[in-house]
C-alpha cells in the first residue's frame, strides 16, 4: 500500500465525513477567524484587533507580542516598553500551557499553504523528497537569534514568510507573494513538510516554549490500534506519534509528549479506531487504562 | 520661460549633486528626466493679473489655442517680473475640470421650474426665458426697479460700461451695483466728501518715498503681496524708515512692524481723533496749509447702522436717511450731512480724545499711540497711510476713511511723493470699472451721479438718449437688493463676475431667502458652478480673463489692457457679449413710456441694442476678423466677430468721452494696447503721478491759473479746498455679550482669491490652504477646551458653521476675537455675518459680529 | 547515501531522529553537524548581507516621529504596524517586500502626505518596543528629518515671487521656517522673502515639502545625516559667543582717538569715517533723496 494513499478513508466509512474532519474544520475556522479579526479593522472598519501577529492590541486593552521577534529586538540592543514585554509574556504563558506549536496549526497563516502543498503531494503522488534533518530548525533558530546580535538588525524579518504573509494580508503584500510561493514550491517539490517540519525557526521556538505544555494528544486507545498507519500518514510531525502509540512495550505512557506535536488533532480525526483524543499530560503511566472509563467528558477545545 | 543652455546645465548639475548625496527619489515622486523647454511656437502677450488691486502684469504664452506658459512681466513698473503665488498659477484658473460650457436652466418636464433641476439649454432659450421674466417683472408696480444687476470690480471696463448703459440708459433702472459695494464704497464716499473727486491722489511710487508707513486695517502682506515686497524693501534699505501696523488682530504685517498696534474693534475712529488732538495740542498743525486749502466741517451723527428700518437701532437713529415712520414722505435726516465749523470748533471736538481716554478705550498702550501720533506730527517725516477692508468694511467706514484724510490734511502731508493717504483697492478693477465707469446704484461714468440733473443730461447726451431717460432715483445697493428680493419688491437679478451668495452678509436671513423667493428669477453668469450658481435659476457660462479682450484700472489709477488670448470653452461668452446680446431682446416700446419715445421718434421699433450699441459711436470701428499687435501676431475677439465691429474700442472711446477734459482723461484706445498701463488723468500723452499738486497735475494750473509753484489745489471741490470733517467714535452695531462673547472678523488669505471659485480649482493652491480655519487666541481655545486642528462650531445669532481651530497660524488674534477667511465654499462664513452697513456708503461691516465658539 | 546533511535526496524512511542518530557513528555525527553548521552559516551570511543591504533607508522615506537612529531602528522595530494603525491621518505606511525600505517597517513620504504632528503622538504611544522612542512626549521635539531648501534655483521665493507656502504651512510657525527679507537686486524696488529652515526647531514633518507648489518640491525633508553640515570642532562664531557671554571675551579697547580734519569724526566699530551733519542715524530727521537708487545704493548699516 502506498504511503501516500489518502489517509482517513477507513475512518470516513465508519465515522462519517464530518467526524473525520472535525478538528481540521475547527482548525481552519481558528486560522480564518483570527485573520478575520485582524482584517475586520482595515476592511470593514470594525477595530477589534489592531496590528498583526508581530504585535497587536485587542479591544484597546490586550497587548500581544511575538516573543521571538521581541527577543530578536532585544538581542539587537533595544529594550521593549512594558506593554510590549507584557504582550510577549502573555503569549509565552498561553503557549506554554496549550502547547507551543498550537501556534503552527491553529494560528499561523502559512500553515494552510504548506498543508495545501502536502495535500497536493498526496494527490499527485509526489514521493520524491529531500532528506532534511528535523533538527535543522534549531540551527536556523540559533541563526535568527545570532544575526541581530551580529548585525543589529532583525535580519530574518527581511525573509520571514510567516510575518510577511500575515502583515501582507493586512497592510499590503508587495513581493511577499514570492516568498510565500517559494515556501509552497519548496514543500511541494523539494521536501515534504519542508518548511514547517524542518526549517521554520518560529515553530522551533514555539516548540521549545510548549515543551512542558499541559494540553496533549493521548493515544489512550492504543490497544485498539490496527496498524493502518493513517495517523502517521496524516501527521506533519509523524515522529512524535510512535512513542505514545507503540511504546507500551518499552514502558512508555500513552501521552504524545514530543514538543513538536502541533496539537492539530488530525490523528484523532483519521483514526478509525478512536485511538487518540485530546487530554492532559497527566496520568501517563504505561498501564493507564482507557480513561474514558473514568472521564465522562472530553477536554475542552483549545485554540 | 526660455531656459538658457547654461541654466539647463546648472540645474542638471544640481540634480546630479542631489543624486550623489544619496538623495534617491522614488519613481512615483519624480518620474521623467527633465524635459527640454518647449517654448518654440509660443505667442507671448501681456495681461494684467486678474486678482487683487495691485495690478501686476504678466505675460501669457499661448500655443495651439491654450495658455501653456506664463511669467511675471519684467517690463511692468508695478511688479517688474514678480508675482505672488496666485499670479504664478494664473493660467491654471482657466482650466478647472468643471468649467461651465452651456447655459443651464432649472427645469421640470422640459419647462422652466424654480424648483427644477439644471438642464442644458441654448443661448436663445436662456435669453427667451430671461427676457420673459424681466419684462413680466417690469410690468409690476415700480416698473424698472423690479429688475437689477449685480456686477463686479473684476468686470472689464467695457463689461461695466455696457452694463451701466443697458441698465441705466436702456431699462431706466438704477438697480446696478458692483461687488465693489462690499469692497471700497466707503473709500469712494470719503473721497467725494473730502475732495469732491474719487480715487487716490498718490501712486505706488509713494512706497519708495515715504519715511513712515502706517497700515490701518490692511494686511498688505497677504492681500497686496507685491506692494508689500516694495514696502518691505524700503523699510530694509532706507535709514530711519519705520512701519506702524494697526489692526484688531495680529497678522503677518506685524512681522515688519516697528510699532505694532492691536486695538479693540471700532476704536480706530477714536485713535484717529486722538492723533488730530495730539497734532493740535503739540502745535504741529501745518497752519499755512490748513488756512489755504482746508474747510472744516462736522458730520451728521446718530446715523444708524444700515440695518432694516424696523431694527431697534434704526428706530433710534435720527439721521439714518430712512423714511420717517411719522410721515413716510419725509426722510429721517441725511447721514451724508455735514455742517461747516471753524478750526477752533474742530479742536474742541477732538479735545476729548486724550491719550488716557483713547488708550483706555482702544486697549492700546499709551507709548504706542504716542509714537504713532508723533510720526504723523513730525514735519520732517513723510508719511503714507495705507488701508483696505479694515476701514472700508466698517459701520462707520466713510467716517473712518475721512478721519484719515483729516489727519493728513491737518499736517499737510498729502499729494506729494511719499506723503499721502492711500486707500488700496481690493479688486483688479475696483477703480477702473466700478468707480470710474460708475457701476454703482447712484453713479454714472467719471464721477457723475444720477441724482443731479446736469449729470444725467451729460450722460443722456453722450448716449444719445432722450432727455429724462435716466432715472433720478438712486437704485438698490448690494445689501438692499437682497432685502428687496426677499421682500418680493425686486424680482429679477442678474449677477456677473462675482459670487455674491458667498460674499454677501447674513446669507441665511437675507441673501438665500431672496434668491430662492418663488417670485424671483435669478441669473448667474460664471465660468464655474459657484455657490451663487447653485442658488440661481439660470446659469450662463462665461468667458474669463484672457478669453476676452479686457481693461482693468488698478489702485494707483493705472489703466491696463489685454487682448483675447484664447477662446473660451464650449459656448461660453463674455459678460459683455451677454449684456449686448440680451439687450436685443427689448423693443424700446416695451421698456420706455410713449412720451419718452416721442422725444426721439427715430428710435421707434428699435431694440435697446440698436439704441445703445449700434448707435454710430460704439459701432464706428470696423473689425476685419482679427486683432494685430505690434509684432504682427493675430488675436481673436469673439464679441467683435459676433457683432461685426470692434466692440471694445467703440465702447471705450465713447466712455472716455465722459472723462476727457474733466480730470479723468484717458489716452486713446490703441495706446493702452502698447503700454503696461497709464495713470490717469493722461493729458497730452502724459501720465499723472500725484494729483492736486502743481507740477505733477496739469489740472491744478488749468483750474487755478494763479496757483503758486508746487502748491496744491483741490479742484474736485468748487472752492478748491479739501474738507476736514469731524466724525466721532461710535460703538459698533453688534458687540460681544454674554451669549456671544467673541468678536468675529472675516477676511482673505494670500493663497486664495475672494470666494475661491478660481484659486480653489488650482490643485497646488488648494493643497496649500484647503480649508478655512478659525484663527483664535490660545487662551480662548484653552478656555473652550479646544485644541489645534479640532473641529469647532462657530455661531452667531444668524447661523453657524464648523471649522478647525488654529492658534499658531498666520493670524494671531488677541483674546476675545476670532478670524475666519471667507474663501471656503464648504464653510460659508457669511452665514454668520451681520448685514449692518455704513449708512453713508452702504458697505457691509464684515469685520465685526458677535459670535461664540464651541466644540463641534 | 547515508547521513543526510539536509542537502541530499533520498526517500524518506519511517524512522525517527533517535533511531537515526543511534545508527550514526560518532564520526559521522560530527561530520553531519559540521556540514549543517556550514550550510546554515552560509545561509546566515547571505541573509545577513541581504538584510544589511535591505536595511538602508532611502532618503525620501521618512520614519514616524520618535524613530530611533536608523541603524538601531531596524533591530528595534518588530514590524507590527500598530503605529500605522494608530495614525489618525493615514499618512504612515508599512514597507512591502520589494520596496527599497526594510520590509514591514513604517515610513511616510513627505511629498505625498506629511506628518500632522498630533499633540498626543498616537504612533509613539502604539509602539510596543522603543523603535519609536517613548521618551518623545512633546511632538515639537520630534526629529523625523530636516527640511532643506535644496533647489534655490527653482524656488520662486528666491526669485522674489511672493509664495511663502512652505512658511505658511509650517506647524512650528515662525520658528522652524522663517522668512529672511532681502533686497531684490534685480527689480531694485522689491524685497524678497526667502524661507530659511532652522534645524533646532524643524521636526521634519514634511508639510512644507507636501505643500510646495512647484512641480517637484524645492524644499525637501532629508535624513539628518544628509541634511546637516558640521562646523570644524575648533571653530566658534565670534559674535554668537559674544552674545552668549553678554560681552567681549577679551576686554574691550579703551577709547580710540584719531587725527581728523574739521567737520569729520570717526566711529570705532560703527560707521567709520563720518562727515558731520550728513549721514544721519535712524530716527534722526533727514531729507530723503527723491531718487530711490541713491537710498538703495547708500553704503553702511541700515
Amino acid at each position: 500500500m502506498s504511503l501516500y494513499a489518502p489517509p482517513g478513508r477507513t475512518a470516513r466509512k465508519t465515522k462519517g465525513w464530518l467526524k473525520t474532519h472535525r478538528w481540521l474544520l475547527l482548525r481552519r475556522s481558528s486560522q480564518l477567524g483570527i485573520l478575520a479579526l485582524f482584517l475586520a479593522g482595515p476592511w470593514l472598519g470594525v477595530w477589534i484587533v489592531q496590528g498583526n501577529l508581530s504585535a497587536s492590541i485587542t479591544l484597546d486593552l490586550l497587548p500581544l507580542t511575538d516573543p521571538l521577534l521581541l527577543l530578536q529586538s532585544m538581542l539587537s540592543g533595544s529594550m521593549p516598553i512594558l506593554s510590549g514585554a507584557l504582550g510577549a509574556l502573555i503569549v509565552v504563558a498561553f503557549y506554554a500551557l496549550v502547547g507551543g506549536r498550537v501556534f503552527c496549526s491553529w494560528v499561523c497563516p502559512v500553515n494552510p499553504i504548506t498543508d495545501l502543498a502536502e495535500w497536493l503531494r498526496r494527490r499527485l503522488d509526489l514521493r520524491a523528497s529531500a532528506r532534511l534533518s528535523r533538527d535543522l530548525r534549531y540551527w536556523v533558530l540559533a541563526l535568527v537569534l545570532i544575526l541581530p546580535l551580529a548585525t543589529g538588525t532583525m535580519a530574518f524579518e527581511s525573509f520571514n514568510p510567516v510575518s510577511m504573509t500575515h502583515r501582507g494580508l493586512i497592510f499590503g503584500m508587495g513581493l511577499a507573494w514570492l516568498v510565500l510561493g517559494g515556501v509552497f514550491l519548496f514543500d511541494l517539490l523539494v521536501a515534504r513538510h519542508g518548511w514547517c517540519g524542518h526549517l521554520c525557526p518560529i515553530g522551533a521556538f514555539y516548540g521549545l516554549i510548549g515543551n512542558r505544555a499541559l494540553l496533549r494528544v493521548r493515544a489512550d486507545g492504543r490497544e485498539r490500534c490496527d496498524d493502518c498507519m493513517d495517523c502517521f500518514a496524516v501527521c506533519p510531525e509523524p515522529q512524535v506519534i510512535k512513542p505514545a502509540l507503540k511504546g507500551a512495550d518499552k514502558g512508555m505512557g500513552p501521552v504524545v509528549l514530543d514538543m513538536n506535536c502541533t496539537n492539530c488533532g488530525r490523528c484523532i480525526d483519521v483514526c478509525p479506531q478512536n485511538v487518540f483524543r485530546f487530554g492532559t499530560r497527566l496520568r501517563n503511566r504505561s498501564d493507564a487504562a482507557d480513561p474514558r472509563v473514568r472521564y465522562t467528558h472530553q477536554p475542552r477545545k483549545v485554540s | 520661460m526660455t531656459i538658457s543652455r547654461r541654466e539647463f546645465i546648472k540645474s542638471q548639475a544640481a540634480i546630479a549633486a542631489a543624486a550623489a548625496a544619496g538623495v534617491a527619489l522614488p519613481a512615483s515622486l519624480v518620474a521623467r528626466a527633465q524635459e527640454a523647454p518647449m517654448d518654440d511656437g509660443l505667442r507671448w502677450d501681456k495681461a494684467p493679473c486678474r486678482f487683487c488691486g495691485t495690478g501686476c502684469s504678466v505675460l501669457v504664452g499661448v500655443k495651439d489655442g491654450r495658455i501653456v506658459a506664463s511669467q511675471g512681466d519684467p517690463d511692468a513698473p508695478v511688479n517688474r517680473g514678480l508675482n505672488c503665488i496666485k499670479g504664478y498659477f494664473l493660467p491654471k484658473i482657466m482650466y478647472g475640470q468643471d468649467r461651465l460650457t452651456q447655459p443651464l436652466l432649472r427645469k421640470t418636464d422640459g419647462r422652466y421650474d424654480k424648483n427644477g433641476e439644471f438642464q442644458p439649454v441654448t443661448w436663445d432659450e436662456a435669453f427667451d426665458i430671461m427676457a420673459e421674466k424681466w419684462k413680466a417683472a417690469m410690468k409690476k408696480e415700480g416698473g424698472p426697479s423690479r429688475v437689477g444687476m449685480f456686477g463686479s470690480g473684476q468686470w472689464t471696463v467695457w463689461d461695466g460700461y455696457a452694463a451701466s448703459k443697458f441698465i441705466k440708459g436702456g431699462l431706466r433702472s438704477n438697480n446696478l451695483d458692483p461687488n465693489a459695494r462690499h469692497c471700497m464704497a466707503s473709500a469712494v464716499v470719503a473721497f467725494m466728501r473730502h475732495f469732491g473727486i474719487d480715487e487716490p491722489m498718490g501712486c505706488y511710487d509713494d512706497l519708495e518715498h515715504a519715511d513712515v508707513f502706517a497700515l490701518w486695517g490692511s494686511n498688505m502682506t497677504e492681500m497686496h503681496p507685491i506692494l508689500w515686497s516694495r514696502l518691505t524693501d524700503t523699510r530694509l534699505t532706507k535709514p530711519g524708515c519705520e512701519v506702524h501696523v494697526l489692526s484688531t488682530f495680529e497678522h503677518r504685517c506685524f512681522e515688519l512692524a516697528d510699532n505694532p498696534i492691536v486695538f479693540k474693534p471700532q476704536t480706530d475712529l477714536a485713535i484717529q481723533n486722538y492723533i488730530c488732538n495730539y497734532i493740535i495740542q503739540n502745535g504741529k498743525v501745518n497752519q499755512a496749509f490748513v488756512d489755504n486749502h482746508v474747510t472744516f466741517k462736522r458730520t451728521a451723527e446718530n446715523i444708524g447702522y444700515g440695518l432694516r428700518p424696523n431694527h431697534p437701532l434704526e428706530q433710534k437713529a435720527t439721521n439714518s436717511g430712512y423714511p420717517d415712520p411719522a410721515d413716510p414722505t419725509k426722510k429721517k435726516g441725511d447721514p451724508m450731512g455735514a455742517t461747516e465749523i471753524t478750526f477752533e470748533e474742530f479742536a474742541k471736538l477732538v479735545a476729548p480724545y486724550t491719550l488716557e481716554y483713547v488708550s483706555e478705550l482702544s486697549g492700546v498702550p499709551k507709548e504706542n499711540l504716542e509714537r504713532l501720533a508723533a510720526a504723523y506730527a513730525d514735519p520732517n517725516k513723510k508719511v503714507v497711510s495705507f488701508w483696505t477692508m479694515g476701514f472700508n468694511q466698517h459701520t462707520r467706514g466713510s467716517w473712518v476713511n475721512g478721519n484719515m484724510y483729516n489727519v493728513h490734511l491737518l499736517v499737510g502731508k498729502i499729494s506729494e511723493p511719499g506723503n499721502g493717504p492711500f486707500s488700496l483697492t481690493g479688486q483688479p478693477s475696483a477703480c477702473g470699472t466700478a468707480r470710474e465707469v460708475g457701476t454703482f446704484a447712484h453713479r454714472l461714468p467719471a464721477d457723475l451721479v444720477v441724482t443731479k440733473p446736469e449729470h444725467r443730461a451729460i450722460a443722456e447726451t453722450v448716449w444719445k438718449l432722450p432727455e429724462g431717460t435716466i432715472n433720478d432715483k438712486i437704485g438698490y445697493h448690494a445689501v438692499l437688493m437682497h432685502r428687496m428680493l426677499k421682500d418680493g419688491k425686486m424680482n429679477c437679478y442678474w449677477q456677473q463676475c462675482n459670487n455674491n451668495m458667498q460674499a454677501s452678509p447674513n446669507m441665511n436671513e437675507e441673501s438665500y431667502p431672496g434668491w430662492r423667493n418663488p417670485d424671483n428669477f435669478i441669473t448667474v453668469s460664471d465660468p464655474y458652478p459657484t455657490v451663487s450658481a447653485q442658488a440661481a435659476d439660470l446659469v450662463l457660462p462665461t468667458a474669463m480673463w484672457t478669453e476676452k479682450e479686457g481693461a482693468y484700472g488698478n489702485a494707483e489709477r493705472r489703466t491696463q489692457f489685454w487682448r483675447e488670448q484664447v477662446s473660451a470653452p464650449g459656448e461660453s461668452k463674455s459678460d459683455l457679449w451677454q449684456i449686448m446680446e440680451f439687450s436685443k431682446r427689448f423693443k424700446v416700446e416695451e421698456v420706455w413710456p410713449e412720451e419718452l419715445i416721442a422725444k426721439k421718434p427715430e428710435y421707434r421699433g428699435k431694440t435697446l441694442y440698436d439704441i445703445l450699441f449700434a448707435n454710430g459711436v460704439v459701432d464706428q470701428f470696423p473689425y476685419d476678423g482679427r486683432i494685430l499687435d505690434d509684432q504682427g501676431n493675430a488675436y481673436g475677439n469673439h464679441e467683435s466677430a459676433h457683432f461685426g465691429y470692434y466692440v471694445q474700442k467703440g465702447l471705450f472711446e465713447e466712455y472716455a468721452g465722459f472723462g476727457r477734459g474733466h480730470a479723468h482723461d484717458l489716452a486713446p484706445f490703441d495706446t493702452y494696447h502698447r503700454t503696461r498701463g497709464l495713470r490717469w488723468p493722461v493729458v497730452d500723452g502724459k501720465e499723472t503721478l500725484w494729483r492736486f499738486r502743481e507740477g505733477y497735475d496739469p489740472y491744478v494750473k488749468a483750474k487755478h491759473p494763479e496757483v503758486a509753484k508746487g502748491d496744491v489745489y483741490f479742484y474736485g471741490n468748487k472752492n478748491g479746498r479739501a474738507n476736514i470733517i469731524f466724525a466721532p467714535y461710535d460703538p459698533p452695531a453688534e458687540s460681544p455679550d454674554a451669549d456671544y462673547p467673541l468678536w468675529l472678523c472675516t477676511g482673505r488669505v494670500l493663497e486664495h482669491w475672494h470666494s475661491g471659485s478660481m484659486t480653489r480649482r488650482v490643485p497646488e493652491l488648494y493643497k496649500a490652504v484647503p480649508d478655512a480655519q478659525v484663527f483664535m487666541n490660545k487662551l480662548d481655545a484653552k478656555r473652550l477646551g479646544l485644541r489645534d486642528g479640532q473641529m469647532a462650531r462657530i455661531s452667531t445669532r444668524r447661523g453657524e458653521i464648523a471649522a478647525r481651530v488654529e492658534t499658531r497660524g498666520r493670524n494671531r488674534p488677541p483674546e476675545g476675537l476670532v478670524f475666519i477667511p471667507w474663501f471656503d465654499a464648504s464653510r460659508l462664513v457669511n452665514k454668520l455675518t451681520l448685514d449692518a452697513t455704513c449708512p453713508l456708503s452702504k458697505e457691509t461691516d464684515f469685520k465685526k459680529a458677535a459670535c461664540k465658539v464651541e466644540r463641534a | 547515501m547515508q547521513g543526510g546533511t539536509g542537502l541530499e535526496w533520498q526517500f524518506s524512511a519511517r524512522m525517527n531522529a533517535n533511531e537515526r542518530k543511534a545508527r550514526l557513528s560518532r564520526r559521522q555525527f560530527l561530520g553531519e553537524t559540521l556540514k549543517t553548521a556550514c550550510g546554515v552559516g552560509l545561509f546566515g551570511l547571505g541573509l545577513g548581507l541581504y538584510a544589511q543591504r535591505a536595511s538602508a533607508l532611502p532618503a525620501w522615506a521618512i520614519r514616524p516621529p520618535g524613530a530611533i537612529a536608523e541603524e538601531d531602528f531596524n533591530g528595534a522595530c518588530i514590524r507590527c504596524g500598530l503605529c500605522v494603525r494608530d495614525c489618525p491621518f493615514d499618512m504612515l505606511h508599512l514597507a512591502e517586500l520589494g520596496q527599497p525600505i526594510p520590509t514591514g517597517t513604517p515610513y511616510f513620504i513627505a511629498r505625498d502626505k506629511g506628518c500632522e504632528m498630533c499633540e498626543d503622538i498616537p504612533c509613539v504611544a502604539a509602539c510596543p518596543t522603543n523603535a519609536l522612542s517613548h521618551d518623545l512626549t512633546d511632538i515639537e521635539k520630534a526629529r523625523m528629518g530636516l527640511a532643506v531648501l535644496v533647489d534655490q534655483e527653482n524656488c520662486i521665493a528666491f526669485r522674489g515671487l511672493r509664495c511663502e507656502v512652505c512658511y505658511q504651512v509650517c506647524p512650528i510657525k515662525d520658528q522652524a521656517i522663517t522668512l529672511d527679507r532681502q533686497h531684490n537686486q534685480r527689480s531694485g524696488k522689491h524685497a524678497m522673502f526667502v524661507p530659511v529652515v532652522h534645524s533646532d526647531r524643524c521636526t521634519g514633518c514634511g508639510k512644507c515639502e507636501e505643500a510646495c507648489i512647484l512641480e517637484r518640491a524645492a524644499i525637501k525633508v532629508l535624513p539628518m545625516h544628509l541634511a546637516k553640515g558640521e562646523l570644524g570642532h575648533h571653530y566658534r562664531l565670534g559674535w554668537e559667543q559674544k552674545q552668549q557671554a553678554g560681552g567681549s571675551l577679551v576686554s574691550p579697547d579703551p577709547e580710540h582717538r584719531y587725527n581728523l580734519p574739521e567737520g569729520m569724526r570717526y566711529e570705532h566699530g560703527g560707521r567709520g569715517l563720518i562727515q558731520e551733519g550728513t549721514a544721519p542715524g535712524p530716527g534722526e530727521a533727514a531729507p530723503i533723496p527723491d531718487n530711490p537708487l541713491e537710498t538703495l545704493n547708500r553704503k553702511g548699516p541700515l
